[in-house]
């Protein structure tokens, strides 16, 4: 969009109108970019996620839990993909943004900096993670970017079957032995609070100006509809019957009903922490940019091996023709 | 792995035992051990394929015979009657318990050996179960039905990537090369018939037969970049027996552990 008034002004009739913005579409450089880097954000979460999960795949305790697992595991794959190609739409490349991942320049979801010690976790990252995550983007389906809200439309579905599945799992577990029980209390305690900070830092308190102008603009955008606090409130009223249902105990002992803000009151997680985790000092940030980089690397000769035998092919047809 | 030796007298009377008193559970234990450990070893490449795409491929391929073993390993404990379901028998069997070929469990190398022996697996895996779709027994048959449709897609994949490693750039048709003749040594084996194959019937497939459709198949795949199947300056064999390479042990020792760690427990 070169700036002149005309295609502002149609651009915010579409977002005013609640409708869609469409690759071909004229927008303000300041919303694609602001657009990249939100669904590459995503995109990167997505495939750094499978990490912690695909942990356990080789160790699943039954085979109809390795093969619910695996196929998490490859919808997750599946995620990444349709959200890069949601970011191509916007003129950068899967290859681009991967770099910038490996070289540390765009960033993913902390919640990813965390070891899955004990099978709970799969269970819990399952409930909690994916229930975060779904909390999250049910808005985005309504988002004003037409790939990226269509490619949310999608992923929501399969999230929620995640979600009902990581349930299912640690609903056995508190079912099963004293043993069993005990690593899903653990897994909860140990994931509780950094699932709340997934859906950032406070609206309030403790970031200052900044923030709160990005989450302005991007409600302007239509690319956030509800404030991190709302959405943080959501999900805490949401999950706390389902740990009821599971047996297990918050880790929080503040943790009530308010009948008066028909809310459940919560102890908010530590924000230093988070803030530390996301600037690089979680216990498996380095791992984890690690592992990928050298499944990339490793991957190289391969990938290079694709792209000359398809080059190889197409010359061959066009000598044919 | 040039243990493996399967005329080497009585210790194995045991395992020899057990297959003549059940042919029919015996059978079912070697389709599904070895859908089981190779599916174990794709499971490995999740999170560390060379392409996002590729993680989604192995997942379904691993996926897929996970599902096939399932099956088989319900249906050879309720044949045996003795009360085992698919995690006993997953399990709660020792190495030398386990009835798989010696190419499933070899390790994954690098792409260009998985996708060597994922070729010569799928290969064969596709026309034994285009033949153990007309077996006389109904539930193998069945499962033979079903998965045949799923390995007509492995060997698609296997055989698409054997042709870009081949004949893509220097260093992935070297590293190709390097891949067959890996997993030469392990591929006679398939083909191995006993008698447990001809006490079973009309009811199992005999293995002889599917080397002439296999070698075709293969062959064009290879020819098609310049390849071949080297002669094998060694050959293993012996998995039938529960006589396996090193590297099946850790395999279970892995896969098992939290399952053993916590007897009787439901997951
Ligand atoms: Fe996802
Ligand atoms: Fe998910």
């Amino acid at each position: 969009m070169d700036g002149s008034d005309e295609q502002e002004a149609a651009f915010y009739a579409i977002i005013d109108a609640d409708g869609r913005i469409e690759p071909r579409d004229d927008m303000p450089e300041a919303y694609r970019r602001s657009l990249v880097r939100q669904i590459a954000q995503h995109a990167h979460s997505e495939i750094i996620g499978m990490q912690p999960e695909g942990n356990w795949i080789s160790r699943a305790p039954s085979l109809r839990r390795k093969a619910i697992l695996l196929a998490k595991v490859q919808d997750e794959a599946g995620h990444g993909l349709y959200l890069y190609a949601a970011a191509e739409t916007l003129g950068v490349s899967r290859d681009e943004l991967l770099d910038k991942l490996h070289t540390r320049r765009q960033k993913y979801s902390s919640i990813f900096n965390y070891p899955t010690l004990t099978w709970a976790d799969v269970g819990a990252i399952g409930w909690l993670v994916d229930g975060a995550a779904i909390t999250n983007q049910i808005p985005l389906t309504r988002c004003s970017y037409g790939p990226y809200a269509r490619a949310m439309v999608r992923i929501c579905k399969e999230e929620s079957f995640h979600q009902r599945q990581g349930f299912e799992a640690l609903l056995a577990l508190t079912r099963g032995t004293p043993e069993q029980k005990a690593m899903a209390q653990d897994a909860l305690n140990r994931w509780w609070y950094p699932s709340l900070a997934m859906f950032g830092p406070p609206d309030t308190e403790g970031g200052g100006a900044k923030r709160s102008t990005h989450t302005e603009q991007s409600m302007r955008w239509g690319i956030k509809r509800f404030s991190n606090d709302e959405l943080r409130q959501r999900f805490v009223d949401m999950t706390v019957p389902q740990a009821d249902v599971l047996g297990l105990r918050m880790p929080d002992p503040d943790l009530r009903w308010n009948d008066e803000r028909g809310h459940y009151d919560f102890t908010p997680p530590d924000w230093d922490e988070l803030f530390a985790v996301i600037n690089g000092d979680g216990p498996c940030n380095a791992q984890r940019i690690e592992h990928r980089v050298s499944a990339h690397h490793e991957g190289q000769w391969v990938r290079d091996a694709a792209s000359a035998y398809a080059a190889k092919r197409q010359r061959h047809l066009e000598g044919v023709a | 792995m040039r243990s493996g030796n399967a005329n080497s007298g009585t210790r194995w009377a045991d395992a020899e035992l057990t297959a003549r008193a059940q042919p029919l559970v015996e059978y079912t234990l070697r389709l599904a051990d070895d859908a089981l450990v190779l599916s174990q070893r794709l499971g490995e490449w999740i999170t560390r394929a060379p392409e996002l795409e590729e993680d989604v491929a192995l997942a379904n391929i691993a996926l897929d015979l996970l599902g096939q073993a399932r099956a088989l390993l319900t249906y050879a404990g309720q044949t045996e009657g003795a009360g085992r379901d698919e995690d006993a028998l997953a399990y709660l069997r020792d190495d030398r318990e386990f009835r798989n070929v010696l190419l499933v469990e070899q390790p994954n190398g690098d792409f260009a050996v998985t996708m060597a022996r994922q070729l010569v697996f799928a290969a064969y895996q596709y026309e034994l179960y285009d033949r153990l779709r007309a077996s006389a027994d109904q539930t193998l048959a069945a499962v033979a039905a079903k998965a045949v449709k799923e390995v007509a897609y492995h060997r698609e994949h296997a055989a698409l990537w054997v042709r870009r490693l081949g004949d893509g750039t220097d260093e992935s048709r070297l590293r190709m090369v390097a891949g067959l003749d890996a997993i030469r040594p392990f591929v006679d084996e398939l083909f191995d018939t006993d008698d447990l194959i001809s006490q079973l019937g009309a009811v199992a497939v005999d293995p002889a037969d599917l080397r002439e459709p296999w070698a075709a198949y293969v062959d064009a795949v290879l020819i098609d970049v310049g390849l071949e199947l080297p002669d094998p300056d060694h050959t293993a064999r012996g998995g039938r027996l529960g006589l396996h390479g090193e590297a099946l042990g850790y395999l279970l020792a892995e896969m098992q552990h939290l399952h053993r760690s916590h007897p009787g427990a439901s997951w």
